[in-house]
């Protein structure tokens, strides 16, 4: 056992302390009065409001209803974004195929390309399909992850050829063998994939403010955004719906941290 | 599943990869759709369909789309003219020069600390590793807006946290968000606050990827904790730190979500980003054409500084 030194895990828990801390002063804040979020120095115990603020987004944003929103966006994509990156990651893992190696290029080099050069003409796409306010016009355009199908191809090519051979002379047919073998052997990066997908679904911001357009429609970031627009704010309801939106998440990864981080870092660092 | 094929049905025809142990296992006759040929082309179908539809078109027509003015039947071409506009629009330029002003200060400090947290985090010195590595990673999981309106009430002036907190130390209200210059300070220190921890996570399992008897050696041949550094920990983590200084470059350079919650842009337009520029152009005013011209420069912007920073740290691989 090596010496120990308490000055770094002080520097280090001091960094924790930064990163942490705000979250601790969010979820206080948001139990306060709107009246004490601003008073000086800050309220750093609960508050006792918790209640009275849920009711007030209740019926400023419609909670209930923007929360099934968020999660009914989210969870499709999650869903939709994990089947296509599975099926195409295999297929660029175990395969050979004409086109293999310039298509993967080209997914890839969107990667590097600024989302916002498609907003516009996705904007368009959906307005002519008369897709603008709907869960379609959300969902749609993050299906296809080229992040997702690159981590699947890196997870999938260290599979050994021996285990699916042996399933095809066994005589399982290919779906089978997709199904039985390959999904069951990569289920933690399958579950890290979808948990990364769920996050970015959950918190994404700039194509729902675009795509949506009546407060029904809206999902949680899109609903605190224009919560915080208002003139008459209520900070201890936007606090409360940014902790809302923040809360679950840390605690869903909190779950599945091991997994999560393992299977970013496959993607972060192989190759 | 219900299209798999049952137990009994014969073994894929032989195609591809040369499986040739599988003779007299195909029977004719009985030929199945899902033979290895076809496989890979169903399975990427789905992928290349969502491909084609909201990447490959949308980047061609945005392309068309900043040759034009005017929206729906009434677009024509006017050739370069949104481009030439561009080059003459102050905002834009103001646009530009912030968000190179934030990437020259924000990059470098935030990969710096993540460098910093990781080595801290990946020293055996350290109680509680764990605990710490999952609280710096945790910011990176908030969304920008959560992050951005727990922030805008942390720095406001009057009664944030953050001028509290230095006020325990003896220092006067600080006018984050109010004062050009602040504001700029604010945006860098909420994205700072929000990716440094997960640039150190990676940075730590580059650092577990190392092998220790590079350490070792150089130990015994005397080599000092920064020569070690130096000439061992920074090479090995080249194509690591390479990847993080593109990956945050593009990320900066797409800013949006934090100055459009903490600031909207201002004051005086000091936190306007090219893509919030961009995003007003197009969904406030809908000039489709300009918006889409000042995409495709923010791409070419993108493009040039991310193959200047693989032509400057990639070599001598």
């Amino acid at each position: 056992m090596k010496r120990r030194s308490p000055l770094l895990t002080l520097l280090l828990a001091g960094a924790f302390g930064l990163c942490v801390g705000p979250f601790y002063w969010l979820a206080m804040a948001a139990t306060q009065e709107n009246s004490d979020v601003f008073s000086w120095p800050p309220k750093l115990l609960p508050g006792g409001h918790l209640m009275e603020n849920l009711q007030g987004l209740q019926e400023s944003i419609g909670l209930t209803r923007v929360l099934f929103n968020t999660v009914l966006v989210a969870g499709v994509q999650t869903a939709g974004a994990v089947v296509v990156s599975v099926l195409a990651g295999y297929a660029f893992a175990k395969f050979e195929f004409r086109g293999r190696n310039l298509f993967f290029v080209l997914l890839l080099s969107t990667l590097v390309l600024p989302d916002t050069v498609m907003l516009i003409p996705i904007f368009e796409m959906m307005m002519k399909l008369g897709l603008i306010d709907s869960y379609q016009s959300v969902i749609l355009p993050g299906l296809v992850t080229p992040f997702g199908i690159f981590l699947m191809r890196q997870s999938l090519r260290s599979m050994p050829d021996e285990l699916l051979d042996a399933a095809r002379v066994d005589g399982a047919g290919e779906l089978r063998v997709l199904w039985r073998i390959v999904i069951p052997v990569n289920r933690p990066v399958i579950a890290a994939l979808a948990l990364f997908v769920f996050l970015g679904g959950w918190n994404q911001f700039v194509w729902p403010l675009i795509a949506l357009r009546s407060p029904d429609m809206y999902t949680l970031p899109v609903a605190t955004a224009t919560l915080q627009g208002l003139a008459t704010t209520n900070y201890a309801q936007v606090l409360l719906a940014a902790a809302i939106a923040a809360i679950p998440v840390m605690a869903l990864f909190l779950v599945l941290q091991r997994q999560f981080i393992s299977g970013l870092l496959a993607g972060a660092t192989k190759e | 599943m219900t299209i798999a094929p049952s137990e009994h049905a014969p073994a894929a025809a032989p195609a591809g990869r040369g499986t040739t142990d599988q003779t007299g296992r195909t029977r004719p006759g009985r030929r199945r759709l899902l033979t290895r040929t076809s496989v890979p082309y169903l399975l990427i179908m789905p992928a290349v369909l969502g491909f084609v539809i909201f990447k490959a078109y949308p980047i061609v027509a945005s392309l068309w789309i900043s040759l034009t003015t005017g929206n729906g039947a009434g677009r024509h071409f006017t050739g370069l003219d949104n481009y030439q506009r561009l080059l003459h629009d102050p905002l834009f330029w103001t646009a530009l020069e912030n968000t190179a002003l934030i990437l020259v200060v924000q990059v470098p400090l935030m990969l710096g600390l993540a460098l910093l947290v990781a080595l801290g985090l990946n020293s055996t010195k350290v109680w509680l590793r764990p605990l710490w590595r999952l609280g710096v990673f945790i910011p990176s999981l908030t969304g920008l807006v959560a992050a951005g309106v727990m922030f805008s009430v942390i720095l406001n002036r009057d009664a944030g946290l953050l001028n509290w907190v230095l006020s325990l130390f003896g220092i006067d209200r600080v006018n984050w968000l109010g004062s050009p210059f602040w504001a700029r300070v604010g945006v860098v220190l909420v994205i700072t606050w929000h990716y440094t921890g997960y640039n150190a996570v990676i940075y730590l399992a580059g650092l577990q990827g190392i092998p220790q008897e590079l350490y070792e050696a150089a130990k015994v041949d005397g080599a000092g904790p920064i020569r070690r550094f130096v000439s061992i920990t920074l090479p090995q983590l080249r194509p690591i730190l390479l990847l993080t200084v593109v990956l945050s470059t593009i990320g900066t350079l797409q800013l949006f979500d934090e100055p459009y919650v903490l600031t909207g842009g201002g004051p005086d337009n000091s936190t306007l980003t090219v893509t919030m520029y961009l995003y007003n152009n197009g969904f406030k005013y809908f000039d489709f054409g300009y918006a889409s011209a000042l995409a495709y420069a923010l791409a070419l912007i993108v493009a040039v500084l991310g193959l200047l920073q693989v032509r400057l740290m990639g070599e001598r691989k």
